[in-house]
């Protein structure tokens, strides 16, 4: 756990080493910005900056503060990558291909009834059940 | 929240009604200080959206979004912003994964719907193929579903083909159990993703075109 390995080692968490202070053994950073991936916390630190970081990970439950600073850096990088659009970027890729999925999905779904209704007409199989 | 495009305001114009009419933009209000006429904020915070500036300095910070704004062109900083408060909206409704819950549902319809696609086309592969031979078989004058009986009540083949049929109509069961609603009614935290198409064409995100897998879990 980096919380047990800052505490021995006295190696600072990725965080308190960018911020050049301390870390306590109740950093709120430090299970979760290992010293050796230190481009996670940069990132984060740009877009966010870390007070609003430690206020969103206070908010959440402890079980959930990992998942919330991996979105979170995901995010950064996003934004980093892309200064204008960010992660909303893939979002509107993705909506796009949604919608052009969901409409070809139901132009096969039109065309399987058009089938299957010749198929009543032929055998009147499908009779009353027709349509 | 809506941020369908709209064409940017004209920084000057804009500076001209904070400085003629006195009335600060929403971020000098919130930020209890005098609106200058280069206000990078005022042009993209207007007064009447005072919950759009406080959403993205709770989430961004104000310096850290002037950084932002002042490293874009001009032309570039309205959709910044908007995507920014996009963002910011999303991480209040959602402190966990914010945006990234968004892409991770979206990606999992995505693979839902090329799944559901894939199964309507073979279906519709087989229909077509049982058409050719019912044409085939016709013009020899042979009845292609000789299961059936003489006097053309169905049987377990023609009722197999009804019930596939049936998994593909519903639009809800392409969610599956996915709270998301049909159509284009998206609301709540996804009401905005309806609107997104309405923006400038946006460069593919991180250098990809968006199909970087997420699993926030």
């Amino acid at each position: 756990m980096s919380l047990s390995y800052s505490n021995y080692t006295n190696s600072p968490c990725a965080a308190c080493k960018f911020l050049r202070r301390k870390c306590t053994s109740d950093c709120v950073f430090a299970p979760y910005f290992p010293p050796e991936e230190p481009l996670k916390f940069a990132n984060v630190h740009r877009i966010f900056g870390a007070s609003n970081v430690s206020k969103i990970l206070h908010e959440v439950a402890p079980h959930q503060r990992e998942d919330a600073v991996n979105s979170l850096a995901y995010e950064a990088e996003a934004r980093l990558k892309d200064p204008v659009y960010g992660c909303v970027g893939a979002i509107s890729v993705l909506q796009r291909e949604v919608l052009r999925l969901q409409r070809e999905l139901e132009e096969t779904n039109v065309d399987l009834m058009r089938y299957a209704s010749c198929l009543g007409g032929e055998t009147s199989a499908y009779g009353g059940r027709r349509g | 929240m809506s941020f369908a495009h709209r064409e940017p305001q004209n920084p000057k114009r804009r500076k001209m009604a904070s400085s003629s009419t006195n009335s600060p933009c929403a971020a000098c209000k919130f930020l209890r200080r005098k609106c200058q006429p280069e206000c990078v904020f005022a042009p993209y915070f207007p007064p009447d959206q005072p919950q759009k500036f406080a959403n993205v300095h709770k989430v961004f910070g104000a310096s850290n979004v002037t950084k932002l704004l002042n490293e874009l062109h001009p032309s570039q900083r309205e959709d910044a912003v908007n995507s920014l408060a996009y963002e910011a909206d999303m991480r209040l409704r959602d402190p966990v994964y914010g945006c990234v819950g968004v892409i991770s549902l979206l990606q999992h319809q995505l693979r839902q719907l090329q799944i559901d696609l894939s199964c309507a086309k073979s279906e519709l592969s087989k229909y077509q193929s049982l058409g050719i031979l019912a044409a085939t078989h016709q013009s020899l004058g042979i009845n292609l579903l000789a299961g059936a009986n003489a006097d053309g009540s169905t049987t377990a083949t023609v009722r197999d083909h009804h019930y596939h049929h049936h998994q593909f109509f519903p639009r809800e069961q392409m969610f599956g159990g996915l709270d998301v609603p049909t159509g284009n009614n998206y609301d709540g935290g996804i009401l905005a993703i309806g609107q997104i198409s309405q923006f400038q064409q946006p460069r593919a995100a991180a250098g990809d075109d968006g199909r970087r897998t997420v699993d926030p879990s």
